[in-house]
């Protein structure tokens, strides 16, 4: 399906999408309508279903629990539609701040967060967050005092991983909604922290 | 089914070893030592799925914990800080101490 | 050097990380739905495992995949995917694009 009312002379990579995609429908393995569905479900996945864990994380301590020992059996618990995701949930405490980073390619959380930013698989990013991660996280505006360990997860495998933050001060007695609206995917990442705004 | 040899609190050195082929083992991990943090479980060797064979048997995986000042010289952050990777039981040797 | 793969990055020197986000173009969104189809996620025929993807991806000699947008690396990934398993042919392929060039 083209962009109605706008001529751009294909690329030749548009030009590899549109032949590929239409010889696999000839050939039936896919269908149009699969393309645009799936297509339609990313582009609406946000990190909404991220924060929402998070919320209930920072509200239910038995929830919590069962979060950080299996990540993936925690958002099924909480009814969230996340095929084919292995997730393990790192938590920051006063002592460790976490942050995720795929060096080999750009490994995320997809059906929790939806698509990654640009940044997370750049190649500045995938060089230089194992190496120097308090540096690339001031680059963020995110200054980890020296005291705190910083632990950097490399998704290698099957595993994706997403970060617990800290639930900030001056958010005692906040419902879940209010909670999961100040969890950005930032935090999620660990690039950022959850800020009571 | 492999048998799975290390266990959380192991310390196990990754193989120095740089053959072609699709590798999931980062280069810069690569004769570093470490703690196994935990054992995720068994998968199919991403290696040789990645030539359309099976991987199986599924191999044991394990998450290993670095610390960032025996990863890197001229690391200049905590000596606490730590780099988890998940690293394949064929690229891990049981280490010394 | 021969013995490090361009794609296995982690640990060289790099520039400041650009902050900047593109708003997905719907060929990219098509591109990344072909993946999820066609890896079997969403029920349809498993016709191709993520590490081929990621094969196929390192594939790509060092300049065009520095020169190469993310989705772009991945179109030409699952289409050589795709060749590779014997789902479509190089013949077919050329065919078709001369035909989708010619239709503009």
């Amino acid at each position: 399906m083209s962009e109605l009312g706008k001529y751009t002379p294909l690329t030749y990579f548009q030009l590899m999408e549109v032949s590929l995609r239409e010889l696999l429908v000839e050939k039936g393995v896919v269908s149009d309508t699969d393309v645009d569905a799936v297509a339609a479900d990313m582009k609406s996945r946000g990190p909404e279903r991220g924060a929402k864990v998070v919320a209930r994380a920072w509200t239910d301590p038995a929830f919590k629990r069962r979060l950080l020992a299996d990540g993936t059996a925690a958002c099924v618990e909480l009814g969230l539609d996340v095929p084919a995701l292995r997730l393990v949930v790192v938590e920051n405490t006063p002592e460790v701040h976490n942050v995720i980073v795929c060096t080999l390619c750009s490994c995320y959380p997809r059906m929790l967060l939806g698509l990654p930013p640009d940044w997370y698989k750049s190649s500045n990013y995938r060089k230089r967050v194992v190496r120097e991660p308090r540096a690339v996280l001031a680059e963020f505006g995110t200054r980890i005092p020296d005291e705190v360990a910083i632990r950097v997860h490399d998704s290698t495998a099957d595993m994706r991983y997403m970060v617990l933050p800290m639930r900030p001060a001056g958010t005692e007695g906040w419902n879940e909604e209010r909670l999961a609206g100040i969890v950005s995917r930032d935090a999620m990442v660990g690039v950022a922290l959850a800020q009571a705004t | 089914m492999v048998e799975v040899k290390f266990r959380p609190g192991d310390r196990v050195k990754v193989m120095k070893a740089y053959p072609l082929g699709h590798i999931r083992t980062p280069y810069y991990i690569r004769g570093c030592t470490g703690v196994v943090e935990r054992v995720c479980g068994a998968f199919p060797n991403p290696e040789e799925l990645a030539q359309m064979r099976s991987g199986l048997p599924a191999q044991p995986l394990y998450r290993v914990r670095f610390v960032q000042s025996d990863v890197w010289p001229d690391y200049r952050g905590g000596r606490d800080d730590t780099l988890d990777v998940e690293i394949f039981q064929h690229w891990l040797d049981k280490a010394a101490g | 050097m021969i013995e490090r793969s361009h794609h296995d990055m982690g640990g060289l020197p790099g520039g400041k990380v650009e902050r900047s986000e593109h708003d997905y173009a719907q060929w990219e969104r098509r591109v990344d739905a072909l993946m999820v189809l066609l890896s079997g996620i969403r029920g349809a025929k498993k016709l191709l495992t993520v590490d081929e993807l990621r094969k196929n991806i390192e594939a790509i000699g060092p300049e065009a995949y520095d020169k190469m947008s993310y989705y772009e690396r991945w179109v030409t990934s699952i289409t050589q995917t795709m060749i590779q398993r014997g789902v479509i042919t190089t013949e077919e392929l050329a065919r078709k694009m001369v035909e989708v060039k010619r239709r503009g």
